[in-house]
Formats: C-alpha cells, sequence, structure tokens
C-alpha cells in the first residue's frame, strides 16, 4: 500500500471510529450540561446498551429492531438510575455526585459482569457484510461504514432534538440558568431524568456499534474513558464539541496506531489520546467551544 | 385600600427561613388584588426578593422554606408545591438581573416560555406574536444569541419569556436594574399596558421608588423582613420618611442636600 493511501485509509478508519465515539460523548456532555455532573459511569453504560443488543440479536431479533429494544431498555434504565441513585442527591455537593457516578460504575460492571460473563462475544452471525465498500481508491469495511452513518443519523437526530423541541430547548435553557428554566415551569428533574435517559440511549448505540467492529466484552467499557479525551477537546458542554472531539479523537487514535506503533510499539494507540488531552489541557483549558461564560463589556 | 377587590394573592404573615436557621422574613403579610398592581419596596437585603421566592415557590431551589404563615393563590394555599406547580398556576416570576438563556437565541427563550403550552402549540405561536407586538425589538433580533443583545433587550427577553407561559400574576424584580433611563421608561411603559390590555396582576419590586410608585397605585415597604408601611402611592409620596429616604426631597420638596444628613438617624427610628 502506498504512503498516500495508507493515510487516506488511517483517515476515514478513524473518522468513522470517531463518529462512535462522538455519539457517545455527545451522550456524556448532555448530562454534564444539564447536571453539572461529571459522570464516570459512561463506559458502563456503553457494555449494558451493546449487551442488551447482543442478547437480542442472539435470539434471532433483527439487528436495527435490537438495537431500538436496547434504546427502549436504555431509556427505561436512564430514568431508573437518575430517579433511584441521584434524585436525591440533587443540592449535595457535587463531588458526591460524582463519587457515586464511580460507584455506579462498579455496579453497572458487576451485574454485567454477572449476567453475561466476561468472555469475549461476537455478533454472530455478522450484522454486517463482510466484503469491504470500495469508494474511489479507499477500501472501508462495510461495518466502520454502516457504524458511521448509523452515528451520524444518530447525532444529526440529537441535534434537531435540542434545537427544535419543546424538551430539547427546555433542557438546554436549565443547562443555562436552572432557576430561571424552573421559574417558567420547566421540571428540572424531568430535564435530569431526559437527559440520562439519551446518554444511556447514546451509549447503548456507540457499544453495540463497537461491539460489532471489535467483539464485545467488558473491555468496551474503556469507550468511556476515551469520552473524556473527546469532551476535552470540545469544551466540557458543547455540543458541537462533543461532536468534533469524539471524531478528532477517532482520528488521532488511528493515526497513532498507524504510524507511531513502529516507535513505541504496544498500546500508544489506546493511550495516545490522553497524551494528547493532557497537553491540549495546557493550551486551552475551556477546550474549542466551551463555556467561558459570556461576559458582555 | 377603599373599596378593595378581591385578591389574587394574599400573604398571611409569612415567616421564611434560610438553611432553617436564617431567618429572613419575620411576619409578611401583603395582598395583591386580582387586576392590580401593587409595589414592593425597601432597601438591600429588606427581604424583596425572598418575599417574590416565597410566592413562586423558588425558595425551595436555595434551602429556603415558608416556616409559618400561608400564601394564598386565588384561594388556593400555594406555599406548600413546588415551583412548577406554582408555575402551572399562573405565577411566573422574573428573577432579578436578566437572567437570559444567555446560549439561545432570543426566540429560543420565549419558546422556552412557552414550555407549558397552555392550550396546545398554536397558542404558543400566537403568544408569540403578542409578545413581537409588545416589544418588536425583540422581533429584530429574534436569531440573534441572547447572551448578546443588549441590557435592555435582554431584560425585554425575560419579561416576553414571562409573558409566554400565559401569567394571571407576574413577579417582577427590580426590572430597572443597571438600565439607561430612556429605557427603564420604555420597559415600564410596556409593563403598564400589558398589565391594562392583558388584565395581568402584578407584584413590582423596585429600588427605583419614584418609578414604582408612580406605577403602582399601592404600596408596600418592607425593612428588615418586615412590613413597615403600607398605604396608597398618592399618600406615600407625602410620606415625611418615604420623602427623606427613598425619594431623597426635603419638607419643601426640593432636594436634599448633604447639610441635612444628621436627620437620617433620628428619622431611622420606625426601620428597626
Amino acid at each position: 500500500m502506498s504512503q498516500t493511501n495508507l493515510f487516506f485509509m488511517t483517515l476515514t478508519t478513524g473518522l468513522m471510529v470517531g463518529g462512535i465515539y462522538a455519539l457517545v460523548a455527545l451522550g456524556w456532555v448532555i448530562i454534564y450540561k444539564c447536571s453539572g455532573v461529571l459522570n464516570l459511569a459512561m463506559g458502563e453504560l456503553t457494555i449494558i446498551g451493546a449487551y442488551v443488543t447482543l442478547t437480542f440479536y442472539q435470539m434471532g431479533v433483527p439487528f436495527v429492531l435490537a438495537v431500538v429494544i436496547s434504546l427502549i431498555i436504555g431509556l427505561v434504565l436512564g430514568i431508573l438510575t437518575e430517579r433511584v441513585f441521584l434524585d436525591r442527591l440533587i443540592g449535595e455537593p457535587i463531588l458526591t455526585v460524582i463519587m457515586v457516578t464511580v460507584g455506579l460504575s462498579f455496579f453497572f460492571r458487576g451485574l454485567v459482569e454477572f449476567i453475561w460473563g466476561t468472555n469475549t462475544r461476537v455478533f454472530q452471525p455478522p450484522v454486517f457484510p463482510l466484503k469491504p465498500v470500495k469508494i474511489g481508491f479507499l477500501v472501508i469495511g462495510s461495518v466502520y461504514l454502516w457504524s458511521f452513518v448509523t452515528a451520524i443519523v444518530l447525532l444529526l437526530i440529537l441535534v434537531a432534538f435540542f434545537q427544535y423541541t419543546r424538551w430539547g430547548l427546555a433542557m438546554q435553557a436549565t443547562a443555562d440558568d436552572e432557576m430561571a428554566a424552573i421559574s417558567l415551569g420547566v421540571s428540572a428533574r424531568f430535564v435530569y431524568a431526559a437527559a440520562w435517559a439519551i446518554a444511556f440511549m447514546a451509549a447503548g448505540v456507540g457499544g453495540s456499534l463497537l461491539g460489532n467492529i471489535n467483539g464485545l466484552n467488558i473491555s468496551v467499557s474503556y469507550l468511556g474513558l476515551l469520552v473524556l479525551p473527546a469532551v476535552v477537546l470540545g469544551g466540557l458542554n458543547s455540543i458541537p464539541g462533543a461532536i468534533v472531539g469524539g471524531l478528532a479523537i477517532g482520528i488521532l487514535q488511528n493515526f497513532a496506531g498507524a504510524y507511531l506503533d513502529q516507535y513505541f510499539p504496544g498500546g500508544v494507540k489506546q493511550i495516545f489520546p490522553f497524551v494528547f488531552m493532557v497537553v491540549f489541557l495546557l493550551f486551552k483549558p475551556y477546550g474549542l467551544w466551551g463555556w467561558e461564560r459570556i461576559e458582555r463589556v | 385600600m377603599e373599596n378593595k377587590p378581591e385578591p389574587i394573592l394574599k400573604l398571611n404573615n409569612i415567616e421564611v427561613k434560610y438553611h432553617e436557621v436564617i431567618l429572613v422574613l419575620k411576619g409578611v403579610s401583603i395582598e395583591v388584588p386580582k387586576g392590580g398592581i401593587v409595589a414592593l419596596l425597601g432597601a438591600n437585603g429588606a427581604g424583596k426578593s425572598t418575599t417574590l421566592k416565597a410566592i413562586s415557590g423558588l425558595l425551595k431551589h436555595e434551602d429556603g422554606e415558608v416556616t409559618d404563615g400561608s400564601i394564598e393563590f386565588l384561594g388556593e394555599q400555594i406555599h406548600k408545591k413546588r415551583a412548577v406547580e406554582i408555575a402551572k398556576m399562573g405565577i411566573v416570576q422574573v428573577i432579578e438581573g436578566r437572567r437570559v438563556f444567555e446560549h439561545l437565541t432570543v426566540e429560543q427563550n420565549l419558546l422556552v416560555g412557552g414550555h407549558m403550552r397552555k392550550g396546545g402549540d398554536k397558542t404558543v405561536k400566537e403568544r408569540l406574536e403578542m409578545v413581537y407586538h409588545y416589544f418588536p425589538r425583540l422581533k429584530q433580533k429574534r436569531k440573534e444569541i441572547a447572551g448578546f443583545v443588549s441590557g435592555g433587550e435582554q431584560q425585554m427577553t425575560v419579561v416576553g419569556r414571562a409573558l409566554m407561559t400565559n401569567p394571571k400574576l407576574m413577579l417582577l424584580d427590580e426590572p430597572s436594574m443597571g438600565l439607561a433611563p430612556l429605557l427603564i421608561h420604555e420597559i415600564f411603559e410596556i409593563i403598564t399596558r400589558l398589565h391594562e390590555k392583558e388584565g395581568i396582576s402584578i407584584l413590582l419590586v423596585e429600588q427605583n421608588v419614584k418609578l414604582a410608585l408612580n406605577v403602582a397605585p399601592y404600596a408596600y415597604v418592607l425593612e428588615n423582613g418586615r412590613i413597615v408601611l403600607d398605604d396608597t402611592s398618592e399618600r406615600l409620596k407625602e410620606n415625611e420618611d418615604i420623602k427623606d429616604f427613598y425619594l431623597g426631597l426635603t419638607d419643601v420638596g426640593g432636594r436634599k442636600s448633604f447639610r441635612d444628613v444628621k436627620h437620617y438617624k433620628r428619622r431611622k427610628r420606625w426601620l428597626t
């Protein structure tokens, strides 16, 4: 393979995987934006969704339908999580809430291992055709292409939800000024629950897609950590930032794998996003589009 | 108040505590007549904003509580209700300090006001048109991000946003704060028109006493968590203490000079 070819292949694959990261990162940002909670259980949300999809797919349900079922279960679980664990913490110091999400991540992880075990599982039969798709001189695995398309469609739906629907606007308003939103009759509790539900759903789809690429085991929850460099890059409370951040991390990760692996063999692909995050934070602590509070002078 | 109409809002001797220990309101009783404007005056820290938050229920989100007395809205007790329920009943508070949703556009801000959708989607559109009718400036700026429009336009946005909820009672907290005199004039003119045309009752908190007494026919004076005076604005304007402390006029009606500042101590007796 020629050099340019390698470059473009790495770029496209990175972009495609980045689409999945973007979806999960968006789910993460929603919770942060609406309730200020740094959710450290995001990775566990992704595997729960992925395992649910896998289970239904294994039972013979078509993949699309399995994802839809996983979305519905994610919705229920999200609302349940918020109501059972986090609702009573409203008004407590934010650090308490963050620690609770750490607890939640252990709880969910235990639950997943208990129900589905620790062995790697794959989607059998493969959901997407094994034959790669050729676009010009680019050869892309169809699983990547379809994952990307799915992720982008969902991202568009979510962005439209926030910009144009009543509840989307209410969620953005709560993120901006909770007290003012409440004074207009927006229920903050409902907004929090909706945020968790969306995060669960986005993470679940992301996990299902990633499970198609690499197979599914507990380590897919590593994706939850990978969300952090993505959102740091975009700015913790920016929806477009999460999308761009997710795409960028996907690309960076793949480039690191393609070009740096020969010099630092081992897991450079895995740690590179975090190295990048640390360096990036030195220069832009608010991320690309993070809020520094608009101050009119 | 002679021949007073039925009140829309009635505060009976309410007591408010923050964090269960800090007593902020020590027995406040206020009545707002249906379709009336009532002003609530007082110095900084007197408890004006707290009174409004007690009514709208926002107090509970600041760890405050009505510990004694009762608040009645249209004959129903509301001081135990949650803020969202109170908003649904038709009370909207315009929090002080022009708190727009700064990352949304002006129109999106207004649409959040229509969130409760009383009467369905169609009424939301109609109300949006109505808000634009009262605030033509907002129509021009509707696509702009609210965090970046001018202070006056932000104030119009929050008042318009409150109007979108289709309120029966509007609690206005210092709509004049930090605005140029001309803008204040414009905003108060619109508020008066809203009150007359839409029949919205208003409880107005203001530091600008002269303005408030001109807009509201009846006013209460709050000091240190207690109502110390209440009367028609006509009579309050003639009241020596009000003239002295709030309007800055001497007995003769001329501007007060620094030389008379000693009076302050003598006059302050009823304030404590």
